[in-house]
């Protein structure tokens, strides 16, 4: 019994990792990394919003009536996404700013959304804590290296102490929106080289098999179903 | 931005220094996702477009409203949901009334209610202080800045399909260098407009 609430939380650390090998979040992932303390400030926010959020509706599973479930998961989400908004604005202002948008935007993160849908909502509570904690501390580790590789090379500091500053000169392109999509894809090519090496399937694209609204519109990629529409 | 700003300088902001995928990196999701062949790219954007603007026109008044100045805690909460009756609205509106566009358009809706522009906008029209008028605009460029991302990156991609792609970087890695690559050309529009 130990062993699958052990299997539960490593799965989203390293197997299902969020980021790199179910490719959701994209957008928190590439924005909030300019520094490693931004990953580790988003990662936790998003954990401690999918914990509670797994948790209630785990809790709540047989009682949300199934034709509604979205729009309930997404309001339960919202609720915590605001008291994580509210805690971080009055004791970690420094985070609030450098966030930004980011913070509140923990709403439509799919990642949240897509354990609620894929998970929560056909588990236990606890699996469900286990899962939520797995995957965002998956999560925190994925943006804390890619805050850090990008810190490092873009500005020669790493959690805002000097490194390499006074040595290289800092390549600012890292800390800029281009740099943000090339680390990530860097970092997504490797965990495929680590995964082929273990005999595992790379990520080959982002498609609908990852998005949580797929259930909403049918389990078909919009290619499919317009040629589904076509036909 | 703040109040001062002209409606040119939110346009040229909106479309190309401040583009919302390639600079602000939201809609990451349906750029990589949908962005296969400039067809449906095209589609997306229209959709997504079409649904920022109706619901920034409609969470604008809520906030200003309704909200300000006491519950203005609750604005995510709010307008996540506003946003999610919205496009509901707007699904069985067209599937009623006007049924080409909604053959057209209809797939692309479910999706946009968990796309992070969509909210990312409606609040940033907030944060920057714009006024209805401006916000309009605002979400409207916005799109537009996504339509041409979109549009010159299914580009891209179509391309990329015939060529000769290192091995370990086939699929997404590839994909996400391109995305590098469209969007470090973007860089070169930084400063236009002040």
């Amino acid at each position: 019994m130990k062993n699958k609430y052990l299997s539960v939380f490593s799965n989203g650390l390293i197997k299902e990792n969020p980021v790199l090998r179910l490719v959701l979040g994209t957008c928190p992932t590439l924005a909030v990394t300019t520094a490693a303390i931004n990953g580790i400030g988003m990662g936790v926010s998003a954990t401690i919003v999918l914990v509670c959020s797994n948790l209630v509706i785990s809790l709540l599973r047989n009682i949300i009536p199934d034709k509604v479930r979205i729009p309930a998961y997404i309001t339960i989400i919202a609720g915590f996404v605001s008291v994580v908004q509210m805690l971080v604005k009055a004791f970690l202002p420094a985070i609030d700013k450098s966030l930004g948008i980011f913070l509140p935007l923990i709403v439509v993160n799919c990642i949240i959304l897509a354990r609620a849908e894929m998970f929560a909502s056909k588990n236990a509570p606890v699996l469900s804590v286990l899962d939520g904690l797995g995957m965002g501390i998956g999560f925190t580790a994925v943006l804390t290296l890619m805050g850090a590789i990008r810190e490092l090379l873009g500005a020669g500091t790493l959690f805002t102490l000097p490194i390499t500053a006074e040595v290289i000169d800092p390549m600012v392109i890292f800390l800029l929106p281009p740099g943000g999509f090339f680390v990530f894809g860097m970092l997504v090519a490797a965990s495929n080289a680590i995964a082929k090496k273990n005999g595992k399937k790379p990520v080959e694209h982002l498609g609908c098999a990852n998005c949580p609204s797929r259930g909403v519109c049918g389990k078909f990629s919009p290619e499919e179903k317009e040629e589904a529409i076509n036909e | 931005m703040n109040s001062t700003t002209t409606i040119a300088s939110i346009i040229l902001a909106g479309i190309l220094t401040n583009n919302m995928v390639l600079s602000k990196f939201l809609g990451i999701c349906p750029f990589l996702g949908v962005s296969k062949k400039s067809g449906t790219a095209f589609s997306m954007s229209i959709a997504v477009t079409f649904v920022m603007v109706v619901a920034t026109a409609v969470t604008w008044p809520i906030y200003h409203y309704i909200l300000y100045p006491d519950f203005t805690y609750l604005d995510t909460i709010v307008f996540i949901l506003v946003i999610a009756a919205i496009v509901q609205l707007i699904e069985i509106f067209l599937k009623k009334f006007i049924k080409p566009i909604y053959n057209a358009l209809g797939i692309y809706l479910p999706l946009i209610t968990t796309n992070c522009a969509v909210l990312g906008i409606t609040m940033l029209n907030i944060t920057n202080e714009l006024n209805f008028i401006k916000s309009i605009v605002n979400a409207l460029a916005a799109g537009l800045g996504f339509m041409l991302a979109m549009l010159l990156f299914a580009g891209v991609r179509e391309r990329m399909e015939t060529a000769d792609v290192p091995e370990f970087l086939k699929g997404l890695p590839i994909t996400l260098v391109a995305a590098a690559l469209v969007s470090l050309s973007f860089l070169g529009f930084a400063g236009i407009g002040g």
